[in-house]
């Protein structure tokens, strides 16, 4: 017989709590739903939540705004107390820590002894690397310091947002502070990027019960993202696209075109180089996302966006119905069978434009990443 | 002899903090010193930029206050170029910046700062049948008290005790004498805990709504990009109209259901904590949300002002762009002002970052240098505090009803004199009072708006601006707000089109800052000075004072960069 769990699994906690095994059945389900899995993997599920126990989570935070945390704790589905209580055991994360000064430093270095190879590591934020770090301490400590400390014995890490994933803010030009995201800090270290300024909430949690659930990182694209959440371009799923694809655009603000909800192109927007979730899962449990209230996506996930503005000029390159072509030019392609070599030439001059190719797998991609957790 | 006590990280604030205080040998706090320990250099990163991209860096500069920034940054550029936004822009940037204000303030009480007057550990032993006749008691307008909804809350709370994984909850001061309240109003806290969890994500759909996410929804320079379309289902429509309405209503709910049942119950456990912390006695306030348009004060509903000395007979008027009132220093922080100059306006601003502290790792820091990231705001040479404590007592000295009866109707309740304002409870009762007002207010625009478009005036946007062919070569403004830590101001400087310079001086700044050039002390620093310690090395006392201000260290700390000037110069120790 195997040795029981030192830990309670998520299950037996559930079971403690007076959940019982249908209310824990359908938990799973709407799980694999936010997941985007299909039903033939609830079982599965079933199976990690029933025999894991609560794994511990060092969330550290470095040059940030902590905007992560507060789209964290907007998670819909799962919502954050499930998370917080029961499944994962936060052990550490200094915006929500009870404790403080010492006793929370003490935590993190008894979870780093006590489950060494065992534990997550999440990060917002990231490190300045400039005059040895001094612009970010904690503890008399540099963040830096902490930041190489606790990784070492990490099982994987996260790094939340774009700060982490891509620098963000901090590090755009001429980034004072010599701010860096996370994987250019932990060159050996396999990390999943998860960016966005923030994160959707759902994509975060979702992100978290993945690896939770199946024991491993999901498949990331080239870049460290995981591809379920960042394979889709806005543009491609937009429900502005008819007004796109028949030249019919916002001009100005709060114009006709604003008030029908025409295209946002000419606004400046992002969507034709972003890759997200936002037209798919939208943000705040669906509510609305930037395009779906007026304004341009401001391509928050892709790496330097801040550099890549100013954010109202329209983005150069991309064939656009009725300025590079007339209305009915677009009407007969249309109308034709060329539909799609439309959409796939719009990809490359957004690709040979940002000289960054569009997240489709690639032969080495699918595997990057992937490792037991 | 001196103790030292250090708490660094302070936790459940925004950013990063650190705090020294020294204790006598009766463990009463003589001296404190608040540091700031990040630096973004976002002012920096600024320039060079198009003014209308600044509010989406400005923006990032805080996620937790998140839009307030947003909100300074677009007056700032409306006020440079002339820009009047219609007044329905006015109306949805009320609500937005009210629904921030609403939620801030309710995920301060219950997330950030209520363990350091809950005992989670206490609220084990508590009876659950006892605990719903207490519920009950202390609002009977809140559904949930029933003795089996409680029972369930001690049956999670037992079991994930029993689990031995304790996350957050871990090593802090539970049992600590400093605790006063009995079990079961410990329980009923950690229920309230959980249900404002689960609420903060609904309020800020309204955000969604209108600026299409939260954290970080969308502006624009000249009104709101969220169009208003009665007649169609593309833009602002009865249905959008209607989603808001019923957040609104449900914030009403909690706020006065929930959070001031709650606040006051607690409060009424911890008279001496009006005693304690009251710090400055010097209180400054922007203003905010405007009636009549961001140009007159005069019709705002949070007044502008200064009370000085506790003196609320009196409120001092108080101009943002005059160059003798408000102004920074760099005494004891990290930074390097050109020679002879001691304090500077934010629109001659200039700052060298110059790191002279102790090489980390570091175990204390030096109280008579430079021991910050954050400069020194100072009103007319004062030292002064911002924040919901202010916009009470600015708002209580104007002789506004509606902030008389707010404050009068809870001293009233706790059998409280005026004076006991003046204090660490007082800062956190005046941050839910002013909740309340915010919620009654939200309505209120929300009210406004629905006339207007009754009206028949939909407009959200002036873009007679938009186009920068249209600026002068070379033009000034200024943009601030009330957020929800206090008053905010943004500074700015545009030339050919770009940003020539920009500065933001943040209420955790004025709050939190160093000791100036004349020793004078900043809010946190002052509020810390004879508040006796239990235990030293179980620092609740000193956790409740710094949270009672809701620090914000990321908005704190930031540097504004002179053209052409070096960035930065570091000399470790
Ligand atoms: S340009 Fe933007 S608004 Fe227009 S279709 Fe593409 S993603 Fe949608």
């Amino acid at each position: 017989m195997e040795n029981p769990p030192l830990r309670p699994s998520t299950y037996q906690v559930l079971e403690q709590h007076g959940v019982d095994r249908r209310s824990f059945i359908k938990f799973c389900t709407a799980m694999a739903a936010a997941l985007g899995l299909d039903a033939t993997m609830v079982p599965q599920i079933v199976e990690a939540l029933e025999n894991k126990p609560r794994i511990p989570v060092i969330w550290l935070h470095g040059l940030e705004c902590t905007c992560c945390s507060e789209s964290f704790i907007r998670s819909s589905h799962p919502i954050a107390q499930d998370i917080i209580l029961n499944m994962i055991s936060l052990d550490y994360d200094d915006t929500l820590q009870a404790a403080a000064g010492f006793q929370v430093e003490d935590i993190r270095k008894r979870i780093m002894k006590e489950y060494p190879g065992e534990y997550l590591l999440a990060v917002e934020g990231n490190a300045p690397t400039k005059d040895g770090g001094v612009y970010c301490t904690v503890g008399g400590e540099t963040f830096l310091s902490i930041l190489e400390e606790t990784a070492e014995k990490a099982k994987a890490i996260i790094a939340w947002g774009s700060c982490a994933s891509n620098g963000c803010v901090q590090a755009a030009k001429p980034n004072p502070t010599g701010a860096k995201p996370i994987h250019a800090l932990l060159p050996h270290k396999t990390i999943i990027n998860v960016p966005g300024c923030p994160p959707i909430a759902e994509v975060m949690t979702g992100v978290l019960t993945y690896i939770l659930t199946f024991g491993q990182l999901p498949e990331l694209d080239r870049i460290g993202r995981p591809k379920m959440f960042y394979g889709q371009r806005l543009h491609d799923k937009c429900y502005r696209r008819p007004f796109f694809d028949a030249g019919q655009f916002v001009e100005a603000w709060d114009d006709e075109g604003a008030r029908k909800g025409w295209c946002l192109y000419k606004m400046g927007c992002r969507g034709p180089s972003t890759y997200n979730s936002c037209s798919t899962f939208k943000w705040n449990n669906g509510v609305s996302w930037p395009i779906g209230s007026g304004h341009g996506c401001i391509g928050c996930a892709e790496n330097n966006f801040w550099d890549n503005g100013p954010f109202y000029q329209r983005l150069s390159g991309i064939p656009v119905p009725g300025i590079d072509s007339t209305p009915d030019e677009v009407g007969a392609t249309l109308a034709g069978a060329a539909v799609i070599g439309v959409g796939a030439h719009f990809v490359s001059s957004v690709v040979r434009r940002f000289g960054q190719k569009p997240a489709q797998p690639t032969p080495d991609s699918g595997d990057k990443g992937r490792g037991d957790v | 002899m001196t103790t030292r006590v250090v708490v660094d990280p302070v936790t459940r604030i925004e950013g990063h903090l650190r705090i020294e205080a020294m204790l006598d040998d009766r463990n009463v706090i003589h001296d404190a010193i608040s540091s700031g320990t990040m630096w973004r250099g976002l002012e920096v990163i600024l320039q060079g930029r198009d003014p209308r991209d600044a509010w989406a860096f400005a923006e990032r500069i805080c996620g937790v206050c998140t839009t307030v920034h947003a909100l300074a940054s677009v007056r700032s550029v409306e006020n440079a170029l002339g820009i009047q936004v219609p007044p329905n822009a006015d109306i949805i940037r009320n609500i937005m910046f009210l629904t921030q204000m609403v939620q801030d303030h309710v995920i301060h009480f219950y997330h950030l700062h209520a363990l350091d007057w809950v005992d989670v550990v206490s609220a084990l032993k508590a009876d659950p049948a006892a605990t719903a006749a207490l519920a009950q008691k202390v609002s009977p307008s809140w559904p949930y008290a029933s003795t089996g909804y409680f029972r369930d809350i001690a049956g999670t709370l037992k079991k994930f005790a029993d689990s031995g994984q304790l996350g957050i909850f871990q090593n802090a001061y539970w049992g600590h004498p400093a605790y006063k309240l009995p079990a079961e109003a410990n329980l009923m806290a950690v229920a309230h805990y959980l249900e404002a969890l689960k609420w903060q994500k609904e309020i800020v759909k309204i955000h969604t709504i209108f600026g299409g996410k939260n954290p970080h929804p969308n502006y624009i320079v000249g009104g709101m990009a969220s169009a208003i379309s009665m007649q169609g289902d593309n833009a602002i429509n009865m249905e959008r109209l209607n989603y808001v309405r019923g957040l609104i209503q449900d914030a009403t709910n909690i706020v006065e259901n929930l959070y001031i049942p709650d606040l006051l119950a607690v409060a009424s456990f911890y008279p001496e904590w009006t005693q304690i912390g009251g710090g400055l006695g010097s209180y400054m306030v922007y203003g905010d949300i405007p009636q009549n348009g961001i140009g007159d004060p005069s019709r705002f509903r949070f007044p502008r002002g200064v009370v000085l000395h506790k003196n609320l007979s009196e409120v001092l008027p108080l101009d943002l762009a005059d160059s003798g009132q408000i102004t920074e220093e760099v005494a004891h922080s990290w930074y390097e002002y050109p020679e002879g100059k001691k304090a500077l306006h934010p629109w001659d601003g200039v700052t060298q970052a110059r790191y002279n502290g102790p090489k980390p790792p570091y175990k204390q820091l030096d109280e008579n240098g430079g021991y910050s990231w954050l400069k020194s705001p100072r009103w007319k040479g004062n030292a002064v505090e911002v924040g919901p404590l202010a916009r009470m007592l600015v708002g209580y000295a104007s002789g506004n009803t509606e902030f008389k009866d707010v404050v009068g109707e809870a001293l009233g309740a706790l059998k409280l004199p005026a004076t006991a304002l003046f204090s660490t409870l007082g800062r956190t009762a005046a941050r839910g009072l002013e909740t309340r007002l915010a919620v009654r207010w939200l309505m209120q625009e929300y009210e406004h708006l629905i006339t207007n478009l009754k009206a028949g005036d939909s407009a959200t946007a002036d873009t007679s601006r938009w186009d920068p062919s249209t600026w002068p070569a070379e033009a000034k403004g200024f943009g601030f707000t009330e957020a929800p830590r206090g008053a905010l101001g943004h500074w700015l400087h545009i030339k050919d089109q770009k940003i020539a310079n920009y500065q933001i001086v943040v209420p955790s700044t004025w709050n939190a800052s160093p000791k100036d050039g004349q020793g004078q002390r900043g809010a946190y620093e002052a509020a810390l000075l004879d508040t006796p310690m239990a235990d030293p090395k179980r620092p609740v006392e000193i956790l409740r004072t710094i949270h009672s201000f809701d620090p914000c260290l990321a908005c704190a700390s930031h540097v504004l960069g002179p053209d052409g000037r070096k960035l930065s110069e570091v000399i470790i120790r």
